[in-house]
């Protein structure tokens, strides 16, 4: 295996992981942009998303495609019931607060799914929907069927939120909104309908990264949301938080350094790369690749 | 000597100029003004001089010293000990703290004792402390609000309110004293009394003090000197009775029609 | 000066108490089950009272805390189960265990710097977020970490720690914190919670408190991670998770950001909480998850908010409910009259 082949190998793999890590930083970004808070438990939604879409295709005999929109639905409402119950009340409490509540939600996710009966403790396999197929598209570089699709949903997604959001009415007022609520009020937006449309939105993402995740490695457990959840966010800040396209490139570029650490010979250090990564950016420009300076209104 | 004087400061926020080539000069122990319509970037210009904003351009400079210029910027900290202190708009005390400790609070600069005794609470932690207190109350003295020493400063009234906060600014022991508004949200009669703390401070303290106002009466009232900002320009300048006259400053604050009517 | 010999007759009075109490413990009058149970709860109130500077002091958000706790326990615990590493040999027994736990707690506390410097500059979620991930990073670290164990962790480590050492460094803890909030120093951190840009107006620097105040919460939470390696006698990647930095944080908000006797009350009755509890392990966290939910909503200055428990407190409550009390019954004269 040459070095061009062997870095074009890492490219694909860290593309494709990083697609994952793009759909959950949109999440993030999204939610951060527009009431400015990190929501821990993105990461467990991302979990349940994965489980939504296993159960769907175990015990509802579902195909894949809609066992992850069911999943997409089922999240898009426990994001809007997230943010109604637990965010809404908080919305003018000190920070700290809100963001409290939020690990309290992330750590209640997590153990509501290590007690019950269906989920426990233990690791399940995900069945395998698609007969596995590889592609060598070049000598000692391949690519999976899994791995295609991943990448072509997660485009996909990634196109449609770009709709959304640049061409809808809706995406206005979330633009609009993430601006200046109270602006946007007074020019009639719904603040409380963006909100939650943006958390349906975020969270639908993350459902479908978590089902892709849990079809490309094959295993659906508890425990699967917080690694993504804090990558996916180290990802969001990379590319500047609370930009959109910051995200999608965030997300990209950790699963690509992801992969370039393990191919190096790191697989060991590998889930420290990203938080490795976050202190550094922070030291050296905290506001993201993309961002800009934002000053707090005095 | 010129107290403070700002050659072409500039800030943009994004695509948007809020402050553009603002030069004033405040010579020793002047009270003056600056006004101009809601949104003309009085407020942006204070946040540049006390090192809230960094200025996209120009440079700042306090006593003959830079407070901020091309290569470098003080912290908004490091401002203060270098003797500006300011009020803001939307008050802004440490609410959950007592009256008395909102005072403390601004003498921290002098403080020399470090960590140590901090932890230990020793004899030179027991006498800076006490020194502090009483400099505190007799500062609380002098606004009238020694009797409210223990009370949370969210439970004050708003007018004393605003003076803990003239109070607490002043505490710092500025040169200069930047006040945002302080009149907002005062009746006739509390602002009268604003006035007369205000002309009160200034010879107390020997005070130069830069104020923005949109009570009209209180800025023609007290300040010697007036600059008008209208969309982050400096419009005109001048004393209250040719501030008065101009008719740009007019045209600003009435619209083009009735000025040339 | 009177002030000041009472509060050191206090401290006296205090340990004597301590001592009497591990006096009992050895005469077995107090059984092992309850002295290790108590002991555990001396460790928390340090873990507790160290997080409430930085959480309810400083109003900053830590979610790292044990991760800081880690970094003393290995220290700590690479130095007394190695007879000539980093200290020399000379220093045996309970002496190397006490110099172990301050280097444990200068360890966790430099290492607070490196992980405080950037991320508190910002805007306070980011320190959430960083101190997270830099539990993660020092759990994967270790993990790889041959000459400590690896995965199965550190073991044989003497048992230096009985009820006494943690009951004293808890105290010492809580006077040291104490002191520093009625400080200068301290006010200036408080301010900071209060309203940033305000405090740095007043000539507060404010990043350097925050974080002075991360250091020396830091500092405690190491000194805290060696007590408990040195009582359970092994240290392994488990034993300092994110759960544990999470029941810390409970315990803070539980007794009130910023409350420091509310910080102590509250390690002292979850850890008993989570020992009379322990048939319901599973449930566990999802009591305390759903419990750290509701103070937020409902109580979002803690449970007790920032006071301090004291008598004057007690007193003026209970005015105020009298007071209540007399003005229903007067309304409801007034009512009825009508």
């Amino acid at each position: 295996m040459t070095i061009t082949q062997q870095i074009l190998q890492q490219l694909i793999n860290g593309i494709s992981l990083g697609s994952v890590y793009a759909l959950m930083a949109l999440g993030y970004t999204m939610v951060y942009g527009i009431i400015k808070l990190i929501n821990f438990a993105h990461g467990e939604v991302f979990m349940i998303g994965a489980f939504v879409g296993f159960f769907s295709i175990t015990k509802l005999d579902m195909g894949f495609f809609p066992a992850m929109f069911t999943a997409m639905i089922f999240c898009a409402i426990l994001g809007v019931l997230m943010e109604r119950l637990a965010y809404k009340p908080l919305r003018n409490a000190h920070r700290v607060a809100a963001l409290m509540t939020a690990v309290g939600l992330s750590m209640l996710f997590q153990n509501l799914a290590l007690a019950h009966s269906w989920i426990g403790a233990s690791a399940k396999g995900f069945p395998q929907v698609f007969p596995l197929r590889k592609f060598e598209l070049m000598e000692n570089v391949t690519i999976s069927s899994d791995r295609i699709l991943m990448l072509v949903i997660a485009i996909f997604l990634m196109i449609a939120l770009q709709f959304i959001v640049h061409k809808t009415l809706m995406g206005k007022a979330m633009r609009a909104v993430s601006l200046d609520k109270d602006a946007a009020r007074l020019m009639g937006i719904n603040v409380d309908k963006t909100i939650s449309f943006t958390f349906a939105l975020g969270s639908s993402l993350a459902a479908a990264a978590g089902v892709l995740f849990a079809l490309n490695y094959g295993i659906v457990v508890y425990q699967m949301g917080l690694l993504p959840g804090l990558k996916a966010f180290v990802a969001a800040v990379l590319g500047g938080i609370g930009i959109i396209p910051g995200a999608m490139v965030g997300g990209l570029l950790l699963g690509v350094t992801e992969s370039a650490v393990s191919a190096a010979g790191g697989s060991m250090f590998r889930d420290a790369v990203a938080f490795a990564a976050l202190i550094i950016m922070l030291l050296v420009k905290p506001t993201g690749l993309f961002g800009k300076n934002v000053r707090e209104k005095v | 000597m010129a107290v403070l004087e700002t050659t072409n400061l500039t800030i943009r926020f994004g695509g948007l100029t809020a402050v553009s080539k603002f030069n004033i000069a405040l010579e020793e122990g002047e009270l003056v003004g600056l006004i101009g319509p809601n949104g003309a970037g009085k407020t942006t210009a204070f946040n540049m001089l006390t090192g809230v904003y960094q200025p996209s351009e120009g440079t700042i400079a306090f006593c003959d010293a830079p407070l901020c210029s091309a290569t470098k910027a003080l912290q908004p900290f490091q401002i203060t000990r270098r003797g500006i202190a300011r009020t803001f708009q939307n008050i802004r005390l440490f609410k959950e703290l007592s009256v008395l400790d909102n005072v403390k609070i601004a003498y921290h600069q002098n403080v020399k004792y470090g960590l140590l005794p901090a932890f230990l609470h020793t004899a030179q932690y027991q006498t800076e402390e006490v020194e502090i207190e009483e400099k505190a109350l007799e500062f609380l003295k002098i606004f009238s609000l020694d009797t409210k020493k223990a009370e949370k400063a969210k439970n004050l009234p708003y007018g004393e309110q605003r003076r803990l906060e003239i109070a607490r600014a002043l505490a710092t022991n500025p040169k200069l004293l930047l006040l945002d508004e302080p009149a907002a949200g005062m009746n006739p009669q509390e602002t009268q009394q604003l006035m007369e703390l205000i002309n009160f401070i200034r010879k107390q303290f020997s005070l130069t003090i830069l104020l923005i106002e949109h009570d009209m009466a209180l800025v023609m009232g007290v300040c010697e000197r007036i600059y008008v900002l209208d969309y982050g320009k400096i419009i005109a300048h001048g004393t209250p009775a040719e501030i008065r006259r101009n008719p740009k400053v007019i045209e600003a604050y009435l619209g083009e029609e009735v000025a040339h009517a | 000066m009177a002030k000041r010999f009472s509060a050191i007759l206090q401290l006296v009075l205090l340990l004597a108490v301590g001592y009497a109490i591990q006096m009992a413990m050895d005469a077995e009058l107090i059984n092992r089950y309850y002295a290790h149970v108590m002991t555990i709860m001396a460790i928390f109130v340090v873990g507790a009272v160290s997080l409430n500077l930085i959480n309810g002091i400083c109003g900053q958000f830590s979610l790292g805390h044990a991760g800081f706790m880690a970094v003393g326990a290995y220290t700590a615990a690479i130095i007394t189960k190695n007879p000539d590493l980093i200290l020399p040999a000379i220093f045996t027994g309970n002496i190397r265990f006490i110099l172990a736990t301050l280097l444990g707690g200068m360890m966790a506390a430099l290492v607070g710097f490196m992980v405080g410097l950037p991320s508190l500059r910002l805007r306070g979620d980011y320190l959430a977020i960083v101190t997270l991930g830099f539990g993660e990073i020092i759990r994967i670290l270790l993990l790889n970490w041959d000459f400590v164990g690896g995965a199965s962790g550190y073991f044989g480590l003497a048992r230096h720690t009985n009820f006494f050492a943690a009951f004293l460094l808890s105290i010492i803890t809580i006077t040291i914190i104490r002191n520093f909030i009625q400080s200068s120093h301290g006010r200036a951190c408080i301010s900071i919670r209060e309203d940033e840009i305000a405090a740095e107006t007043m000539g507060v620097p404010t990043t350097r408190y925050k974080v002075i105040a991360f250091v020396i919460a830091s500092f405690f939470a190491g000194t805290a991670g060696s007590m408990m390696a040195h009582l359970t006698q092994m240290v392994t990647p488990a034993s300092f998770t994110f759960i544990l930095s999470i029941e810390l944080l409970l315990m803070v908000v539980l007794g009130g950001l910023g409350s420091i006797s509310g910080s102590i009350g509250a390690a002292i009755f979850l850890t008993y909480a989570a020992e009379a509890l322990r048939a319901f392990r599973a449930y566990r966290m999802i009591l305390y998850s759903l419990l750290l939910i509701f103070i937020m909503l409902f109580r979002p200055k803690g449970l007790l908010g920032n006071q301090e428990l004291s008598l004057s407190l007690l007193r003026e409550s209970f005015k105020n409910l009298r007071a209540r009390w007399r003005r229903k019954k007067k309304d409801g004269i007034t009512a009825a009259a009508e």
